[in-house]
């Protein structure tokens, strides 16, 4: 047996100085009728290192082989290419291996890393703070709502249908052990959140407003002077992206007048891997800093003068403040926060922007492209990042799945989120996609 | 094994202790105009920016955004990554945390570009592979467990412990009356009495009994028909198995309530016994504990939740079903919960999981509890002349001893864990459980050798005779890593969460 190291004499040595006979009576706390005994598991038989290898790989075949589908999916996982050293050194032993940083004297090597997230994340969104991580984007975005609740004690919450359907029914799911009230606003004919639905529908018992930007739409949303509007009401802004890379070329939530900021870093050096693990962000103004959820690290000296750093704050957390803390998260995503971390280092101030751009331009291209093709047309008339909505001649799930022979996944069917866009497909282009792999997306819709 | 304190380094060297080395953050090094990045070239027309956006919406540049090239940002992080302790350093008997070997091939195999470029919204027909592997999880997970049913879902402990107390919650609410309590042991971990507020239950604590136990008759008389749950832990904090674990869940099903277990400790009875078989209604494991992914400095883990038959309505959704063959996930549950989290769940964690299952078979998994209760046991024999015992009943997979012998001479358990470091061992969990004063929680695992494990209580031992004889050089400890006793008070009093140009 490979991970366990003990011999027969190990075992006999070790008994003899616990004073017991056999391993059976170490057990001898469980009670009887509770006891297996010979009774063994219904599991498969052990597997070799090489048998476990090429169960994996056979198996594996049932998925597509992603160097021969041609992908337009993103809808809050995102293609992008991981540069090699990345993988590489998240997976030293030294990061992958060690424990949540509680002791700080042990730990400076994840500590640091985390504090430069937090630096990175909050330059990203242009807030003042920023967390550890959060398990995903929507997940923090849940958190975030239970963050306005406890800064203004109201329990409304206007949340806009352009926010990614399932960060919307991650919040529906947090709340429901408590007393609140979630208000859906409507998009209007151009993708965008209904500014002015959220203005008639503002009262006293508004606790904050919902929106997500770029959209799930993929729409870059304008809310420049709600903010305003909002706090004058005592109500919060947050602001959910699920598209980081947006935040490379786009100005940034935190001079939009957000209160707080959460979303997915999963562009950032994850792999799209099923849907996890990934990685949350939260950020939020200096004055909220208490009522944050999670881990924070902080920086200070140690008894010599050092710079140290150490995780902080932590009155506010389960271990110390049990009920009564901010959030019940302990273990969340470091290893992944670190991963983000070494792809915005290696992308640095230049690269981000570059991609961003780059981003843009094959989104444009895939949009002007298909545009043309008769039948079909774009959805919404309004600035996109990466993804956007085309509207199809006939089902969109029948469109995507006439498209799989060809190898081609050609978006997201937005029927079963949105049954009014059963005719839409949610498409999106990244640097991933090659012109070449979107003029036979063209090619293949013009024969359908 | 490092036997003494050495002097300290001077600070501004570059290297500061043999091949450790000073590195500033991310933001102090670099030079405008260096870059690590290699796009692939535009080949779509390369149509202006402003083109594409309104002006008012593009961000300048990030002000003090990394300027490095690749081989900055590789030595950043490897000297970084050198200033941790971590598993594959040395011994890490971190009580509660079941700190063991995390086998190399399984990122190998979750790294498999079939599973790791497997897009989440690929339609089902396409993901039968990464589905397959998701439910076969489920199975081995329901078998180890004797639970009805298990949920990927949650992506950590505390998340599958919410995922629970909702279903709980779901199941009041669908009987007609909602209940406002639980109860939960005084030597609950955190995030207990946090999930179950996050349901907006109050929470009643039990005393703990003499033996460190739940009191059957105590709990006979708090437990009533307001009370929703129990959240216990089985074996408990203290690494003790709830020998009147049966009489416990009858008394809480008797009065319509239910019973919750955090799994943290499943490590300690796999194979031995079963949580299904004991009146447990809701069980969370921790993949990243019992079943070996790594910690990776604080996650990802993952959570997944098993229940019995009678809360199955309830189960978030997608639930992933087999049926003629075909692998479904299906949403059309009314009376679920929802969602946890966007998606499935940690599926590369769920990968590396489903590995160790079938690398260990179930005489391997046995095996593995086993082991684990062995070395436990051997440290406590061990070391019991030289750390005091609060509790001295019969232990699972870890020992939970105290600093009161050290205390007469003013040493601490903190002090102890940091004189630790420097003989080169994490130190073990500290201050928890809180029913023990200046508790050390001590968890060794399995997977640690004999040889390992004497040299662990030779240092243990070591530290126990210095206490005795030269407690002063505690305060100096520990002297060898980067850092020394950062100032955590001035750190939570002055807020320094992020690097701010000078």
């Amino acid at each position: 047996m490979r991970f366990i190291p003990h011999t027969e004499q190990d075992i006999r040595e070790m008994l003899k100085k616990i004073g017991l006979r056999n391993i059976d009576e170490l057990f001898a706390s469980i009670p009887d009728t509770l006891r297996l005994r010979d009774k063994v598991l219904d599991l498969p038989t052990a597997l070799s290192e090489t048998e476990l290898v090429s169960t994996f790989k056979h198996t594996q075949k049932r998925n597509p082989d992603p160097d021969e589908m041609s992908t337009f999916l993103g809808a809050g996982a995102y293609r992008h290419y991981s540069p090699a050293l990345i993988g590489n050194l998240v997976l030293r032993g030294e990061f992958s291996t060690s424990y949540t940083p509680y002791q700080p004297e042990v730990s400076q090597g994840t500590l640091q890393a985390i504090f430069e997230f937090q630096t990175m994340i909050v330059m990203l969104t242009g807030m003042d703070i920023a967390n550890a991580s959060m398990y995903d984007g929507a997940s923090a975005l849940a958190e975030a709502v239970l963050m306005a609740h406890r800064i203004n004690g109201k329990n409304e919450f206007l949340i806009a249908r352009a926010v990614h359907p399932e960060y919307r029914q991650t919040v529906t799911t947090y709340l429901r052990g408590t007393d609140h009230q979630l208000i859906d606003v409507p998009y209007d004919s151009r993708g965008k959140t209904d500014l002015e639905f959220i203005r008639s529908n503002l009262s006293d018992k508004t606790s904050a407003v919902v929106l997500q930007t770029p959209n799930f739409f993929g729409i870059v949303e304008e809310y420049e002077a709600l903010g305003k509007e909002l706090a004058e009401r005592d109500a919060l802004l947050i602001v959910a992206v699920t598209e980081p890379l947006s935040l490379g070329i786009l100005k940034p939530p935190g001079e939009r007048g957000a209160d707080i900021v959460v979303g997915e870093a999963q562009s950032f050096g994850l792999p799209v891997s099923f849907g996890g693990p990934y990685v949350g962000f939260f950020a939020t103004r200096e004055q909220y800093v208490r009522q944050v959820p999670g881990r924070v690290t902080g920086e200070t000296t140690d008894r010599d003068g050092r710079r140290a750093f150490v995780l902080t704050l932590s009155t506010r957390e389960q271990h110390i403040r049990r009920e009564r803390a901010t959030s019940n998260i302990c273990t969340n995503q470091g290893l992944c926060a670190l991963a983000a971390t070494v792809y915005l280092a290696v992308m640095g101030k230049q690269g981000l922007r570059e991609l961003a751009v780059l981003n843009l331009r094959k989104a444009d291209y895939l949009k002007n492209k298909l545009s043309k093709v008769g039948g079909f047309e774009i959805r919404f008339n309004a600035d996109t990042f990466n993804e956007f909505v085309l509207k199809c001649p006939k089902p969109a799930t029948e469109v995507r799945d006439s498209l799989l022979e060809h190898k081609i996944l050609a978006g997201l069917p937005l029927g079963g989120h949105y049954p009014e866009l059963a005719d839409s497909l949610l498409l999106c282009a990244t640097e991933m996609n090659t012109v070449e792999a979107i003029d036979r997306l063209t090619e293949k819709l013009e024969g359908i | 094994m490092n036997k003494n304190t050495s002097s300290q380094a001077n600070d501004s060297s570059v290297s500061v202790r043999g091949l450790v080395f000073n590195e500033p953050l991310l933001f102090e090094m670099g030079s405008p105009g260096r870059t690590a990045h290699s796009l692939p070239k535009c080949d779509v027309p390369e149509v202006e920016l402003e083109a594409l956006l309104p002006a008012e919406e593009i961000r300048d540049q990030i002000e003090n955004f990394p300027e490095l090239t690749e081989l900055d940002v590789v030595r950043h992080f490897t000297r970084l990554s050198q200033w941790n302790f971590s598993i594959d350093t040395n011994f890490y008997p971190l009580g509660s945390c079941t700190m063991k070997y995390n086998p190399k091939i399984n990122n190998e195999l979750a790294a498999l570009p079939g599973f790791a470029h497997h897009h989440p919204y690929t339609p089902e027909v396409l993901s039968q592979g990464s589905l397959q592997l998701m439910f076969e999880l489920q199975e081995y997970l329901k078998e180890i467990s004797g639970m009805d049913h298990v949920c990927l879902q949650p992506a950590a402990g505390a998340h599958g412990e919410l995922a629970g107390m909702l279903m709980i919650h779901a199941y009041h609410a669908a009987k007609g009356t909602q209940r406002k309590k639980i109860l939960l042991p005084d030597s609950a971990h955190g995030t207990n009495p946090a999930s179950a507020a996050l349901c907006g239950y109050s929470i009643t604590q039990i005393p703990s009994d003499g033996r460190g136990l739940i009191d059957p008759k105590k709990l006979e008389a708090m437990m009533d028909e307001d009370t929703a749950a129990i959240m216990l832990t089985n074996p408990n904090t203290l690494g003790m198995f709830e020998t009147d674990i049966l009489k416990i869940t009858e008394i809480v099903h008797k009065k319509g309530g239910l019973v919750y277990c955090d799994g943290a400790n499943l490590n300690a009875v796999m194979g031995e016994t079963k949580m299904g078989n004991m009146g447990i209604d809701v069980l969370h494991f921790n993949l990243h504990k019992t079943f070996s992914t790594p910690h990776g400095g604080g996650g990802p883990g993952a959570g997944p939740v098993g229940i019995t038959n009678q809360l199955e309505p309830f189960l978030p959704v997608p639930v992933i079903e087999h049926t003629k063959g075909q692998y479904r996930l299906n949403t059309d549950r009314p009376q679920s919960i929802g969602k946890m989290k966007a998606f499935f769940g940690n599926f590369g964690i769920l990968l590396r999981a489903y590995a160790y299952i079938r690398s260990l078979g179930p005489e391997g998994i046995k095996k593995v509890a086993q082991m684990a209760v062995l070395n436990a046991n051997y440290i406590k024999a061990s070391l019991t002349n030289d750390y005091h015992l609060p509790y001295s009943g019969p232990s699972l997979h870890e020992c939970v001893f105290n600093d009161k012998h050290q205390l007469k001479n003013k040493v601490s358990t903190m002090d102890i864990a940091k004189m630790l470091i420097d003989y080169g061992f994490h130190p073990p969990t500290v201050y928890f459980p809180l029913i023990v004063k200046g508790a050390l929680m001590i968890e060794p695992t399995e997977t640690e050798s004999k040889e390992t494990i004497d040299q662990f209580i030779a240092a243990m031992k070591e530290i126990a005779r210095r206490a005795k004889e030269d407690p002063e050089s505690f305060h100096d400890a520990p002297s060898l890593p980067v850092v020394s006793r950062p100032d955590e008070t001035a750190a939570a009093r002055y807020p320094r969460l992020r690097w701010k140009p000078a």
